[in-house]
């Protein structure tokens, strides 16, 4: 996974609320044994339009996305998240996840900051004619004029993007635990196991 | 004296492996359900690094998304080709990578093969007070026999397959309250809309949801998952409802449930699990069952949702201004003028099946409706597709598949079918479709299709009249 610092340039004032992950990638992209190519299909739907903001001069290839709450709801896919990576995107901002989308962002080097409407209301403004400035370091959005909004993020997360960290060699180095983990559990509840 | 605890933080604390000092902790995953849209990335990666499946036992593979819902063998018994080429691709990495790493595999074509969140309780496989994940948000299903059951990514896939665990963080808990009894017509599935229409699509967020009250504990297992099924659709990763006699006496005698001495045992556990007196939630909301009605969605998101003998509301009517505009473009897309009835919709298809409503319950209920009736004329395509074999077999030897195909409707195989355009089974653009499913996404059941989000005897009232109806005025 790629480290993620400091991120800055365009940033899609996108905006919707809601924004499920069948709209972030429909389901007839997920029909691959790849992660590649996913962002063809990123915001299909919308991208149908030829003046949409995706495919503008301005936002093509922009590296930060503004979002309304809920971004992510409905499906597990992590597709939707490949999908963004796919098109440049290394941040998005919005005002709330859904819970399975903010970790699949986060396993693939993509920053969700939360920030309050306000804020957001106010880089939807910002962004329609200049960059936007992301610091996960400091836990920053600023922008070119006096702007700085604070952000909070998990210090496990934020870890793991600063360092682009592997998950799987992580928790393996915990083998031990898991191992008498898994030892207590068959003397404890030994009915546990699926009995055919 | 210990502090009161819920279900949630019972079955959360029974399964910490380890804390971190940022209070990511490392939980053990007791069943691990895969499907092929969502795992050969999964098994690729493990194949990269050298790594195998640490608790294979722990692990059931089975084909659901992508597979036709047609015959799948010929008259001779020979398996019929998968005619799309991506879908097959999918389908054989599946049934290469199971065995490769020595998980259960359940064929396309084997008598107990279906939708994963149905496969996984009928078959004892999914129990009460356990961890089980599946790369697809409705693994939340599970919670309605008290599991504590997510949706996972295909990184967490590849995670729980190398190493059985996943780094969580504790989730907040959401108690939803449904009291007194729901009146004639009103379903589980009808419970959930209206809960999630109370709640909004982002209600639950950062929590895991428990439903409690007596309406929810009237309902059987059946009605529970249904509930459960989508408290993902109200923005929580995972719901639960405590498991009770109801419970036990569904898993009995299933083939991966505990037996014997074990079954007593894995029972005086279970009843332990109930949330203690005096424990508190982060959140609360208590519903009025009488309020509920026969439910349906009007826009393109599950929180969309009103009475049947509402009417379609004006953008104006929601006082938060990106509601307004998100209604605004639901209702461009869905074709539909503020004010307009309900019931005065017309419907063209009608899709009963999905991990919500598939079940023997689900089928019956839709067939009591359109028994000795016929589907009305505008309607083009209508089909009824069992959550399982076992389910479907089931359905067979009670007849409801006659009463179906008397009725005009088709009787598919098993599969997750319309509920999420993958297959051949679609809807085609611009038209609508009364689902028992539980998504109504733009796109959802295909590029351009229009979704309203009903229960099994809603969906068959719509097949009878042609368009969305108060099954209540067919109940007579």
């Amino acid at each position: 996974m790629t480290p993620l610092d400091k991120v800055e340039g365009r940033a899609i004032p996108f905006g919707l609320k809601n924004v499920d992950t069948d709209v972030i990638i429909p389901a007839h992209w997920l029909k691959t044994t790849t992660r590649e190519g996913m962002g063809r299909g990123a915001f299909e739907s919308l991208r149908a339009d030829p003046d949409n903001l995706f495919d503008s001069a301005d936002f093509k290839g922009a590296p930060i996305l503004i979002a309304g709450d809920n971004f992510g709801c409905g499906s597990s896919r992590e597709h939707a998240a490949w999908a963004l990576g796919d098109l440049g995107i290394r941040v998005v901002i919005a005002p709330s996840y859904s819970d399975i989308f903010s970790g699949n962002a986060v396993k693939n080097g993509i920053l969700p900051v939360v920030l309050p409407q306000a804020a957001i209301d106010r880089l939807m403004e910002v962004a329609t004619t200049d960059p936007v400035f992301v610091d996960l370091e400091h836990q920053t959005v600023t922008t070119q004029y006096q702007d700085r909004f604070s952000f909070e993020i998990d210090p496990f997360r934020k870890m793991c993007l600063l360092e682009g960290l592997d998950e799987i060699s992580l928790t393996e180095k915990s083998d031990a635990a898991i191992g008498a983990y898994e030892k207590q559990l068959d003397a404890d509840r030994p009915w546990m196991r699926p009995a055919a | 004296m210990t502090r009161p605890r819920t279900l949630y933080e019972k079955i959360w604390d029974a399964h910490v492996v380890e804390q971190r000092p940022d209070a990511t902790c490392l939980i053990f995953i007791d069943r691990h359900l895969v499907h092929e849209v969502t795992s050969p990335q999964a098994f690729a990666g493990l194949r990269a690094s050298g790594r195998t499946v640490r608790r294979p036992d722990l692990t059931i593979a089975v084909p659901d998304h992508n597979v036709p819902t047609t015959p799948r063998l010929d008259a001779a018994g020979n398996k019929l080709p998968i005619a799309d080429p991506e879908s097959a691709a999918q389908l054989a990495a599946l049934e290469k990578n199971a065995p490769e790493f020595g998980i259960r595999y359940i064929d396309a074509t084997a008598p107990e093969q279906g939708i994963v969140h149905v496969v996984g309780p009928e078959q004892g496989f999914s129990l009460p007070g356990t961890t089980i994940v599946c790369g697809d948000s409705h693994t939340a299903c599970h919670g309605g026999i008290g599991a504590l059951a997510f949706g996972i990514g295909t990184s967490e896939v590849e995670h729980v397959l190398a190493t059985q665990t996943l780094l969580l963080q504790p989730s907040k808990t959401m108690e939803v309250r449904v009291e007194g009894e729901v009146g004639p017509g009103v379903s589980a599935k009808d419970i959930i809309l209206h809960i999630t229409g109370v709640i909004g699509a982002a209600g639950g967020t950062g929590h895991v949801i428990e439903y409690t009250g007596s309406a929810i504990r009237a309902l059987s297992v059946e009605g529970r998952l249904t509930v459960s099924n989508m408290a993902i659709e109200g923005g929580a990763r995972a719901g639960l409802i405590a498991p009770d006699e109801t419970t036990f006496a569904y898993l009995k005698g299933r083939p991966y449930a505990p037996k014997g001495a074990d079954w007593d045992a894995a029972v005086a556990y279970w009843k332990s699990l109930a949330t203690d007196p005096g424990a508190t939630y982060d959140k609360s909301v208590v519903i009025d069952a009488a309020d509920i009605a026969p439910s349906v969605t009007w826009g393109t998101s599950p929180e969309d949702v009103v009475p049947i003998t509402g009417v379609v509301p004006a953008p104006e009517s929601f006082a938060d201004p990106s509601k307004q505009a998100a209604a605004a473009k639901s209702l461009a897309y869905m074709g539909l003028e503020p004010g307009t009835r309900m019931q005065d919709v017309p419907v063209e298809n009608i899709f009963i099946g999905s991990c919500t409503n598939s079940r023997i319950e689900d089928l019956r209920a839709a067939a009591a409706v359109i028994k000795g009736r016929h589907k009305a004329d505008n309607v083009k395509w209508a089909i009824v597709v069992p959550g399982s074999g076992l389910v479907k077999a089931q359905a067979e030897a009670e007849g409801l598949d006659r009463i179906f195909t008397d009725a005009g409707l088709e009787w598919r195989e098993p599969g997750c079918s319309a509920c999420l355009a993958m297959n051949p089974d679609k809807v085609p653009a611009g038209e609508r479709c009364a689902s028992t499913s539980n998504r109504n996404f733009v796109g959802r059941q295909g590029p351009g299709a229009r979704t309203h989000l009903v229960s099994p005897a809603m969906a068959a009232a719509a097949a009878v009249t042609g368009k969305l109806t108060d099954v209540r005025e067919l109940m007579a």
